[in-house]
């Protein structure tokens, strides 16, 4: 029994890593860079639901307020800074998302009321707990499951089904050709930054209530990388499962492992997936013969 | 205007030019010899961070600016150079052997985490090096009998036969021997076939594979050789800090040495030493501008992480080539006064392919 409960909050905590790990996913499928800001993309978020909430809004308005602000925010940062690199090298992508998450996160210690606290986001949630059999899981857990799952599912059925979404594979496997297609580039990088963003917000404001808001918030993006690897970068139900596994391994690693293997078990099996399987579960395998 | 009449083809990979080079860089070789005798303690210490910084920075560039591959984590490399060194140290080891076998075992290491990730293409370097680099820092703070945990491990002088650096000015000469040492090093192997093979490969992986360039042993001998840099560097920075603690090597700094190779200029030498200028001067700059401006800016203590993001976006934005390739219009601008055009450097426009479908 106390394995299954592990495994459950290993689980429950997986998808979080997983509903960030999303927004990494998108941009990648979309454009095929990584965004190393996503994690203060995700503290803007909560930042924004927490002023909506400290207005005295209720906690669900907080949600579309802080997805409409930051969607707004991904879009002004891809035509301002995003931009003028469209289809430079991933390295120059990389450093300018890491300077924008420094950005992020100083600017935001000298907001007021933001600033180096650590702030609590009371959800209506919060507290209440679930039994089943024996088992225990929190309320504002099952929130982020439901979430991350109906957020992938969506996401999912986007790019499958719709247009823009075929429209953004294309683009991001061959720029040039796909201009030649008549597809708009810059627009749809324009849109997947925006709905990343968004993204990144509701996980910010859904993880509020567990992790607390403060600056240092957007780290836990960290944890997230190696989900979308070993779940096979451009995935989205990748994104999930890898998410779901680290999630586990981690929890297990705390109870059955000497103190220390917790924080670096994601690490260690990420490294042992590029060994193993470098294109993770997901990931697509085609090559081209030069 | 200079023109240089090549007669011979070993002109060409010269590592002196012509003779205004000969003159400035020893120009530039005499004032870093009277540096000790110009320049107060304070500073002479910054001077030889700069110059261990510079080591850091030259060994990235072989990896980010020539081979052009990601690594977020050489501060764990650094990390492994410089615990490796205080370790032999205090065994008796004289600095040049400990030297040498910090630097063979950076590499070492960094072949085992970097062989899986070199075989795929793109971003995974970055992840597998991010990963090891938090591996690392929990292996320092929890293998307490060698690295003595967070409490952090004293390592003694610099010592070598008998003889120890315990002034300023002795560490000073040891660390330009070295950053010289490598740079040349770098240099020379830069202009060999290795060298050219990585830049080839950054260029282009297709065409390079197609010239008959072996990827996986170029990518690796590069990693390797940047580690081993890195770890030289490491061993110098244990003896100049005088003791380690695991939160000096963090993904933190292995981002400032990004930025530091990004800032000097990506894709040459120069660029290394005067990102790692940058480095260290910036916090200083910070701290003077600091009081000026209102409270509200001036005090918070995201200060310093918003003005190296904004340089770096700059920087990215506005001059990909960093502090050199300013300074290379500049210089351009002046050789060929009054024909400069503004168009002379502009970057050719790109387009991105997929990495996935190779």
């Amino acid at each position: 029994m106390q394995v299954l409960q592990v495994v459950i909050s290993g689980i429950s905590q997986g998808l979080i890593y997983g509903l960030i790990a999303l927004g990494f996913v998108l941009i990648y499928k979309a454009t095929e860079t990584i965004n190393f800001a996503q994690g203060e993309l995700m503290m803007l978020g909560a930042f924004l639901g927490l002023t909506v909430v400290t207005f005295g809004l209720p906690y669900w308005v907080s949600l579309p307020v802080a997805f409409a602000g930051m969607w707004l925010v991904g879009i002004l940062l891809e035509r301002a800074v995003l931009r003028p690199i469209l289809g430079q090298p991933a390295f120059t992508v990389v450093m300018v998302t890491i300077g924008l998450g420094f950005i992020a996160r100083g600017l935001v210690t000298m907001i007021p009321g933001w600033g180096t606290d650590t702030h609590t986001l009371n959800a209506p949630f919060k507290g209440e707990v679930v039994r089943a059999g024996g088992l225990v899981i929190g309320m504002e857990h099952i929130v982020v499951i439901i979430a991350t799952i109906v957020l992938s599912t969506a996401l999912f059925a986007f790019f499958r089904f719709t247009r823009v979404g075929v429209a953004m594979q294309a683009s991001s496997q061959n720029q040039l050709a796909a201009y030649y297609m008549g597809i708009p580039v810059r627009r749809l990088n324009s849109l997947i930054w925006g709905i990343s963003a968004g993204v990144a917000a509701l996980a910010g404001v859904l993880l509020a209530p567990i992790t607390f808001v403060h600056v240092n918030m957007g780290f836990i993006g960290l944890k997230a990388f190696p989900a979308a690897v070993i779940g096979g970068f451009g995935s989205l139900p990748g994104a999930l499962v890898g998410g779901m596994i680290i999630g586990v391994v981690e929890s297990l690693a705390g109870v059955y492992l000497p103190e220390g293997f917790k924080d670096i078990a994601a690490y260690i099996l990420v490294l042992i997936v590029l060994v193993v399987k470098p294109t993770g579960i997901f990931g697509e395998t085609a090559t081209k013969k030069v | 205007m200079r023109f240089i009449f090549k007669t011979d083809y070993d002109q060409d990979i010269r590592l002196v030019k012509h003779g205004g080079q000969k003159f400035w860089y020893g120009m530039l070789f005499l004032a870093l010899l009277a540096a000790p005798w110009m320049l107060e303690e304070y500073f002479l210490s910054q001077l030889s961070f700069i110059l261990i910084y510079g080591i850091v920075g030259v060994g990235l560039m072989l990896l980010s600016g020539y081979t052009g591959l990601i690594s977020l984590g050489h501060a764990a490399f650094l990390a492994v150079g410089a615990y490796t060194e205080a370790v032999l140290a205090a065994k008796g080891w004289p600095f040049p052997f400990s030297l040498v076998v910090s630097a063979v075992f950076a590499a070492i290491v960094g072949i085992i985490v970097g062989l899986p990730a070199l075989r795929v293409k793109g971003i995974y370097l970055a992840i597998a090096t991010m990963a090891f680099g938090f591996i690392v820092e929990e292996v320092l703070a929890r293998w307490e009998s060698v690295t003595g945990g967070n409490t952090g491990l004293i390592i003694g002088q610099l010592s070598m036969f008998g003889w120890k650096a315990d002034s300023e000015r002795d560490f000073y000469y040891v660390a330009l021997v070295v950053a010289v040492l490598v740079t040349l090093g770098v240099l020379n192997l830069l202009r060999s076939p290795t060298g050219r093979a990585f830049v080839a490969i950054r260029d282009s992986e297709v065409s390079a594979r197609s010239m008959g360039i072996n990827l996986a042993r170029y990518k690796t001998t590069s990693f390797a050789l940047s580690a081993a840099i890195t770890g030289i560097a490491g061993a110098l920075y244990a003896h100049k800090l005088r003791i380690l603690t695991p939160d000096q090597f963090t993904i933190l700094q292995s981002i400032e040495y990004l930025m530091m190779v990004v800032v000097g200029g990506i894709g040459s030498i120069h660029g290394a030493f005067f990102g790692a200028a940058f480095l260290i001067a910036l916090p200083q700059a910070i701290a003077l501008v600091k009081d000026y401006l209102p409270p509200a800016i001036g005090q918070a203590t995201g200060l310093q992480p918003t003005i190296f993001g904004l340089v770096l976006v700059a920087i990215i934005l506005f001059e990909p080539y960093g502090i050199y390739g300013r300074w290379l219009k500049i210089r351009t601008f002046f050789q060929l006064f009054p024909l400069y055009r503004k168009g002379l450097f502009k970057r050719q426009k790109a387009f991105m392919k997929s990495e996935r479908l190779r």
